[in-house]
């Protein structure tokens, strides 16, 4: 490590986060990100890292994405964030262009958030105005942010650190895939909202098994409760359309996008919203105020965002990309049989599973040394999340894969001993 | 109201939206080949041979449509170009294998063939279908994955074309993305497309800015400068037959294809008999007021009025004021001089034919090279002639890569009543400072990685026969998991056992392996 990081690492840890720092460095990955292009990170030391992580899809198009520079500056020729009070040109043209393209039909309204997880408490507060009701059910392990609602739909790890955990009874949660305890949850007819990741992303992205999403919704239906779609991580064409939902068969009451809505230039989250469930908008259109949410700059590349992500180009790639990944983590696997056990996977969301409580820590760090950054699941960490971007070149591809079998291999080795078990 | 997407602040013309777009395009291609190479040439023919067929059952619809769009040339003779440059294409290279390797035992070299990966195809506005069909087929006989930009003037009916061809490949079984056409190109996308790393190779078809800006691209170019051909009507030629020829050559879609012949050249000796032949064949001889007419209305100070491209004799002969008989097929225009005192000995895309009459067969070839160094290098020529040593004379002297012999020059030279390969792209070669001089086909879009083994004859050489790289075809679709029907995905064993040895049997291998064993332990 060069003296000038190890100089900086300790300002980082005086002046910013003491403890995130010290556990990267704990973890073997002393990452400090400097340059960033594509789908390529440059550490301040000068290795190159190959993103696999894109903080969630926000890197979706790649960092610094040219067209979305171009929107970005061209935007500010003539805008700003724009007055969150008033009708705005930037903010209804993307309220519209995401009506156009929204999951149900009569999703027509969009409130802004400047991040996820504020537009989750969007979602939340839209839901339990229109239900006149406060309980909100959502899944063990999700993850929907951390703001005040959001948190408390989440693992308690982050909320009772901040005393702030529910006490009233209010958020009630269910494991995944299992309908009696979503039933149970529902029965009292007294929910006004179950929240759902598509596909649970800091858990790992467990699969949801054939049938279970649309039943959730049927169960909605059926307890009177609406169904909020959280597709910050899998919308955007991640899972091969442009909402996930829409795969597994959901016209969702609400759904919330963020991270890559905002290409990773300037932060911007959506939560669009039926027009059945958005009566606060009528009766106190004032209700849910926010200085930087749907700051029209953010509209302008957001709009960028949706106009690429629907060309048809893209939509072949992520096919490309995904069965290209596939096809040879397929065949890494057979190399690695005992350890590297099984992959979870739609589209360009995959989770890599390893045969170990902690798996795939060391397999992070591996990829890590050998030029690749995955990230691990916090919530589930034999699974490493595997997210390559919508449009990573083949020649990338392949560089990852040779990569990716390097790299189990050495974290294989850590963890079971260099001692083959005979596959 | 309808919620519709609209702009608010345009990027459309900026450079990153082009190279954006650009970059879009050529990297689905480049997806399309990587996956492309895996198919074995059983599949892959059958792939070129669905598309024939599409283009073939349309040959005449997109005739049609692409002499309303531009203007240019004959529906009918479109057509029949439409349909030579699609199931008689692929025949032609049915027996040429660009998808298996070759194996030279004398020689102790095997050759694997490498797809180019992404050829970048320029199509022009007067053959805007046939040259599209032929660029498309002889990609996807080797494998390659093809962006084409159309002409402006043709693109609609280009970007329809493309489209069906590009379904009838998918449904055959092509990767997604190996035909793709840009359907709104201007100069600014196609430089974009032309300087990409992600473009192969570019093969260029058009007007000579555009093929010299493909060779200034720094990518690998296959260019093709215009043509201007001479003809030479000897005194050995079958006079009668000469005419008729020509005038079936020059008629041939209004001479809209670049092997026409533009200027004739021919012997005071002969020059009587011949202007009663072209008579006969329909041709009409031009006054010197004619010729006035004629020259001014066709080229004007910026150079050739393309408003005549492709149109009839009679269309053009009216245009000029110019009384002709009805059924008038060829305007002849009888030239003094040759050379760039007299714009009708440049390049006419148009019936008309300059006539030069000289004394002696010398001049004739001074004469022809002197037509060449004005315009269409490197191109063609035609000579009339019984004698083959005039033949050769002409041929050895002119700077033209073929000459074809006693043949409508039109359809010779690309390969239609001779037996050159059929093309759309005819090569220029160093004369027209391109890279191929002879007609361009499926072979110049492969290269070729050699086997070289020790050409001591006591060393051993490996028995290749049978042997194949791993074809595994398509890539197995990746799951959704948790979407009905997703749950039948297994993992291909192919995928892990793709090897080498695929396509080998057992037994061979057994053998091989044995005779690789005994070739050691002789030593
Ligand atoms: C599925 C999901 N929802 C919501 C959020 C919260 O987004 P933000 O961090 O922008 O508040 C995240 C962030 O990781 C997420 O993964």
């Amino acid at each position: 490590m060069s003296e000038a990081k190890l100089e900086f690492l300790d300002r980082s840890r005086a002046f910013w986060n003491p403890g995130k720092t010290q556990d990267w460095q704990d973890m073997g990955v002393d990452l400090v990100i400097d340059r960033r292009e594509g789908y390529y990170l440059f550490d301040m030391d000068g290795r190159r890292l190959i993103d696999l992580h894109l903080n969630g899809g926000t890197y979706n198009l790649g960092h610094r994405n040219p067209e979305l520079v171009e929107a970005l500056k061209a935007g500010s020729a003539r805008f700003d964030m724009g007055n969150h009070h008033f009708p705005a040109l930037a903010r209804t043209a993307l309220a519209e262009a995401l009506a156009a393209c929204a999951p149900a039909p009569n999703m027509v309204y969009t409130a802004y958030g400047s991040g996820g997880g504020e537009a989750i408490d969007i979602a939340i507060k839209t839901a339990r105005h229109a239900k006149q009701r406060r309980k909100i059910v959502s899944i063990v392990k999700a993850y929907h942010g951390h703001t005040g609602l959001a948190l408390k739909t989440g693992d308690d790890r982050f909320s009772k650190l901040f005393l702030s955990e529910d006490t009233l009874g209010e958020f009630v949660q269910v494991p995944f895939n299992d309908l009696n305890a979503m039933e149970d949850a529902l029965r009292g007819r007294d929910v006004a909202a179950v929240i759902m990741e598509t596909i649970p992303a800091t858990y790992g992205f467990p699969m949801p098994q054939e049938g279970y999403l649309p039943n959730v919704k049927k169960l909605c239906e059926k307890y009177d409760a609406l169904y909020i779609a959280d597709e910050v991580q899998t919308g955007l064409m991640r899972c091969g359309e442009l909402w996930a939902c829409t795969k597994y068969g959901i016209e969702p009451d609400i759904m919330v996008t963020g991270k890559g809505i905002g290409g990773g230039m300037y932060p911007i989250a959506c939560t669009c919203i039926g027009e059945h469930c958005g009566g606060w908008l009528t009766e106190d259109g004032f209700g849910h105020i926010s200085t930087g949410g749907g700051a029209e700059l953010g509209c302008i590349v957001a709009m960028k965002v949706l106009e690429i992500v629907q060309r048809p180009e893209v939509r072949t790639m992520v096919r490309y990309v995904s069965d290209y990944m596939r096809a040879g983590l397929d065949r890494i696997m057979t190399e690695y049989p005992d350890f590297f056990i099984g992959i979870r996977q739609h589209g360009v969301v995959m989770g890599l599973e390893f045969n170990h409580e902690q798996g795939a820590k060391p397999v992070m760090k591996n990829l890590y040394d050998n030029g690749v950054w995955a990230i691990f699941s916090t919530l589930d960490p034999r699974v490493l999340q595997f997210k390559p971007g919508l449009l990573m070149t083949q020649a990338d591809c392949e560089e990852v894969l040779r990569r990716v079998e390097i790299g189990i291999g050495l974290a294989r080795d850590e963890v079971m001993g260099r001692h083959r078990k005979s596959a | 109201m309808e919620p519709q997407a609209r702009t608010l602040v345009d990027i459309s013309g900026s450079h990153a939206a082009l190279a954006g777009r650009a970059d879009m395009v050529l990297e689905r291609a480049r997806w399309a080949a990587e996956v492309f190479q895996r198919y074995d040439r059983e599949s892959t023919m059958a792939i070129a041979d669905a598309v024939a067929a599409a283009a073939h059952d349309s040959a005449e619809r997109f005739a049609d449509w692409a002499v309303r769009e531009t203007g240019f040339g004959v529906a009918a003779h479109k057509k029949l170009k439409n349909q030579l440059t699609s199931r008689p294409l692929v025949d032609f290279y049915r027996n040429d294998d660009y998808v298996n390797p070759r194996i030279d035992e004398a020689r102790k070299i095997v050759e694997i063939p490498r797809p180019a990966g992404v050829i970048l195809a320029l199509t022009p506005s007067t053959n805007p279908i046939a040259t599209l069909n032929y660029k498309v087929l002889i990609s996807l006989m080797t494998r390659n994955a093809i962006v084409i930009s159309p002409h402006p003037a043709a693109r609609e009916c280009s970007v329809d074309a493309a489209r069906a061809l590009g379904e009838a490949a998918m449904d055959a079984g092509a990767p997604d993305g190996a035909i793709q056409i840009i359907e709104n190109p201007g100069i600014p996308l196609v430089e974009e497309l032309m300087v990409s790393p992600k473009t192969s190779v570019i093969l260029a078809t058009g007007g000579t800015a555009m093929v010299r800006s493909a060779y200034s691209s720094s990518n690998p170019a296959i260019g093709v400068g215009p043509g201007n051909a001479p003809v030479f009507v000897d005194s050995t030629a079958d006079i009668d037959k000469a005419a008729k020829r020509i005038v079936e050559s020059k008629s041939f879609d209004n001479s809209a294809l670049c092997t026409n012949e533009s200027v004739l050249i021919t012997l005071e000796d002969v020059d009587a008999r011949l202007r009663r032949s072209f008579k006969q064949a329909k041709a009409y001889i031009c006054d010197a007021d004619d010729v006035d007419r004629l020259r001014r209305y066709l080229f004007h100070d910026r150079g050739f009025n393309i408003e005549c491209i492709g149109r009839d004799a009679a269309w053009i002969a009216q245009e000029c004021g110019i009384r002709v008989p009805d059924g008038t097929l060829v305007l002849l225009a009888p030239i003094a001089q040759i050379g760039v005192e007299e714009p009708l000995s440049r390049e006419k895309l148009c019936p008309v034919l300059a006539y030069h009459v000289v004394k002696r067969r010398n001049q004739a070839i001074t004469q022809a090279r002197a037509v060449l160094r004005l315009a269409g290098a490197g191109h063609s020529a035609a000579v009339h002639a019984m004698d083959e040593q005039v033949a050769m004379a002409f041929a050895s002297a002119v700077e033209a890569y073929r000459v074809v012999v006693n043949t409508p020059c039109t359809q010779g030279a690309a390969g239609f009543q001779t037996a050159l390969a059929p093309t759309f792209t005819v090569g220029t070669g160093f004369y027209g400072r391109s890279s191929i001089g002879e007609n361009i086909g499926p072979g110049h879009l492969v290269h070729w990685t050699r086997l070289a083994y020790n050409s001591d004859a006591s060393e051993y050489f490996g028995n290749y026969r049978g042997l194949k790289p791993g074809f595994s075809g398509p890539l197995p679709e990746a799951p959704s998991d948790g979407v009905p029907g997703s749950n039948g995905y297994r993992a291909r064993r192919a995928e892990a056992d793709a090897g080498v040895f695929s396509g080998v049997t057992r037994e061979e291998l057994r053998r091989m392996i044995a005779e690789e064993l005994r070739a050691v332990l002789r030593k």
